[in-house]
């Protein structure tokens, strides 16, 4: 359904005042390339110090969190792998009725979920579910490494078809993950709630504007940022960010918006590169045939078209304030 | 100097984890679904891998714990043996469907590999802390079997007792391991399949218009064909009759409740598992399970060595609780020492069934390390 999207409130990062400061503090533990913690960090550096995050388990809880430190330098809460969403509810619930009830002034931080993709798609559907349709004001970030590396490789439901995992094996009798990604973003847009963006690390203004949107709109948001892993996936650690560029310039994974039920695709890739460039550099896909490839093509074909039918069908208003800045 | 090879299996070196996955597909396992949880992915990483390569086996990731149960619930009453496998807070997750599978009696085998806790707790370091609640931790009055293992070769052997247990009694089965005897990598014999008995569920010998679901026999366990095998099958978590249909008729419920507890209580003798080791003339016996029993063992070993009579009952069956061997050591031993990484949830079970005879002493860790030798060596030479 459409609805109108106050955006008024929305204050833009660009190359000249991106801030500096990120929340998630170095001396972490993630593994060397980790481009889930890089975009964690740059989520947190638009929200800035005032906000709450509540973290599913998973590697970015385990990476910040390691005894006897934090990386963490806002309020920081870790309940357990299934209710990311459930928390935020209840903390955001709680600071508006304090609010209304004059027991606490000032406005009200932003409240902030980070999971990952097993915690959003698989465990932690339900109580994103919930807390997107009671229509709470918080932003759930989904950090997207397409499995559960935090256990070992393990596949989720956002695994893309053909990647091999420690539960979906290549083999003779298995090309690996069977079935598709999970449409994530489709399904929060689904829940008629204001703003949903897919993100990448790549483009980090890009990144950051839509972590601004989602602060200025009144109820949920959600931001699905692709995490590239280079543990999980086999690639080398230094090709991480070109990896998530690949992903976008191959529309692997496309960037778009959703504001109130109007697209918005904020890059536009005019000459789209093979998706066998994007395959070739990870050895989660090496035992792919060429067939096999050919036909995951064809998926992202399909998808990228029915993405751009659905732009043109709802195209979301032209934005205010100037043209698109690139970095 | 060439050795002749052992006909009676294969030597591998294996995982604990890996040796519930031998054991698994030896008994019969043709179902697997679970949810990935440090420290027992191993398991489920080695079904992912084994079970497509058997005739008919079928492995399913599924979206969070609740779901595998209810997948391994649903492939049980399909007629398979069906298993999951998990850890502290997965478990918990489990707790609801473990009850309704006690009370639809589905033959199933879940594997907790206990972590320290409560909540995420300690992720990758060993506990005993699941105990109470593999017995109790699902709502209502319910019976269960709960077993355990201490070592690698013992993973294997246990895992089949489960599976056989759980086919034999109609019953859930929670096979509790730690994360030490899951992450240990031992030599051990895969036995050939001959070697070992492996058992099914009863089926009807009656015809279709016949057969009652949840009928009162002398066993106390009602034969279960597969769905869609012509029997008609009604199967609710409500209290029900014989037919499987929802009751509130007093005597209906008494005997159904009834009739659940005695299938197993019955049987006592076959099922209460436990080694004695050196406990004939003990006048101070270890009570242990799991990776601390291996600790116990050799307490024992080098207390005897220092003139202790010194004994080690090494229970297998963790409920219903083996009363009668301690009861049988009355005559000659005076102490009983329970060594457990919990506060102390068998030492419980202990003094429960304790009418006087023994004086109980506990070692409790919980910090995540094991208990060694010498702590218990220490209790042990203590008189």
């Amino acid at each position: 359904m459409l609805r109108d999207v106050d955006l008024s409130g929305y204050q833009k990062i660009t190359g000249k005042n991106v801030p500096r400061e990120s929340m998630v503090a170095s001396g972490h533990r993630a593994c060397q390339g980790c481009v889930e913690v890089l975009a964690m960090g740059m989520v947190t550096r638009a929200v800035g110090k005032d906000c709450i995050v509540c973290n599913a388990t998973g590697c970015m809880e385990i990476i910040t969190s390691s005894f006897p430190q934090t990386a963490w330098k806002t309020p920081w809460i870790h309940v357990a792998f299934e209710n990311a969403g459930a928390v935020a509810s209840g903390i955001e619930a709680a600071l508006t009725a304090m609010t209304r009830k004059g027991k606490r002034k000032g406005p009200l931080p932003t409240v902030l979920a980070f999971a990952g993709d097993g915690a959003t798609a698989d465990i932690g559907l339900q109580a994103l579910s919930g807390a997107l349709e009671r229509g709470h004001k918080f932003i759930y970030v989904c950090l997207d490494n397409e499995a559960y590396m935090n256990t070992g490789v393990q596949r989720s439901s956002s695994t893309p078809f053909g990647a091999t995992t420690t539960t979906s094996p290549a083999g003779k009798k298995s090309i690996g993950q069977s079935t598709r990604k999970k449409n994530l973003p489709a399904i929060c847009a689904a829940h008629d709630i204001p703003y949903v963006a897919t993100c990448s690390p790549a483009y980090h203004l890009d990144l950051m504007n839509k972590v601004r949107k989602a602060m200025a709109v009144d109820g949920p948001a959600y931001l699905h940022i692709y995490s590239v892993c280079p543990t999980g996936w086999g690639c080398k650690p230094e090709i991480g960010i070109s990896l998530a560029k690949l992903a976008v310039e191959t529309n692997v994974f496309p960037l778009y918006e959703v504001i109130g039920g109007r697209y918005n695709i904020t890059k536009k890739v005019a000459k789209p590169k093979p998706v066998l460039d994007y395959l070739k550099v990870q050895r989660r896909f090496r035992h792919l045939a060429e067939s096999d490839v050919a036909g995951i093509q064809k998926q992202v074909d399909d998808s990228w078209a029915y993405l751009n039918a659905l732009a043109a069908a709802f195209p979301a208003p032209k934005e205010k304030g100037g043209a698109k800045e690139e970095e | 100097m060439a050795k002749p090879k052992k006909k009676s299996g294969r030597e591998i070196f294996a995982l604990g984890a890996e040796a519930v996955v031998e054991g698994a597909l030896l008994a019969g396992c043709s179902f697997y679904a679970g949810y990935p949880i440090t420290p027992s992915s191993e398991i489920m990483e080695g079904m992912a891998s084994r079970l497509p390569g058997t005739s008919d086996g079928v492995f399913v990731q599924m979206e969070d714990e609740i779901a595998s149960m209810g997948a391994v619930i649903g492939a049980s009453l399909a007629g398979r043996k069906a298993m999951t496998a998990t850890s502290g807070p997965g478990f918990s997750l489990m707790q609801e469907f473990i009850g309704y599978g006690c009370m639809i009696e589905a033959p199933l085998v879940i594997v907790n590999v206990m972590r320290g806790g409560p909540s995420t707790g300690l992720p990758t370091s060993p506990a005993q802390a699941d105990v109470q609640q593999a017995r109790w931790g699902t709502h209502g009055d319910h019976s269960v079997i709960v077993l355990s293992a201490s070592d690698v070769q013992e993973c294997l052997a246990m895992t089949v007792t489960a599976f056989n247990f759980a086919e034999r009694y109609r019953t859930p089965v929670i096979l509790l391991l730690d994360e030490i005897t899951a992450h240990t990598r031992e030599k051990i014999t895969v036995p050939t399949p001959d070697s070992f008995e492996i058992l099914y569920r009863l089926q009807p010998s009656m015809p279709p218009e016949w057969y009652k679901p949840f009928e009162e026999t002398v066993r106390g366990v009602p034969p279960m064909p597969p769905l869609g095998a012509g029997y008609r099958y009604h199967v609710t978590g409500l209290t029900h009759d014989p037919l499987g249909f929802p009751t509130q008729r007093p005597d209906e419920i008494v005997a159904l409740l009834e009739r659940q507890f005695r299938k197993i209580d019955q049987f006592f003798f076959d099922i209460q598992l436990a080694d004695e080791i050196e406990t004939a003339d003990a006048e101070i016996v270890v009570v242990a399970y799991g990776s601390v029993a291996r600790s116990a063992q050799l307490a024992v070993a080098q207390a005897r060595e220092k003139g202790v009579k010194a004994g080690l009952l090494k229970l297998k069956t963790l409920f219903p609780f083996p009363r009668t061997k301690l009861e049988r050591l009355a005559p000659h031993c005076k102490i009983l020492v329970v060594p457990e990484m919990n506060m102390g949830q068998m030492s419980r079970e202990v003094k429960r069934v304790n009418t006087g005879q023994f004086a109980v002493r506990t070692i409790n860790r919980v910090d995540g390390q094991i208990i060694t030798p010498a702590e218990i060596l220490k209790v042990l030479r203590r008189r």
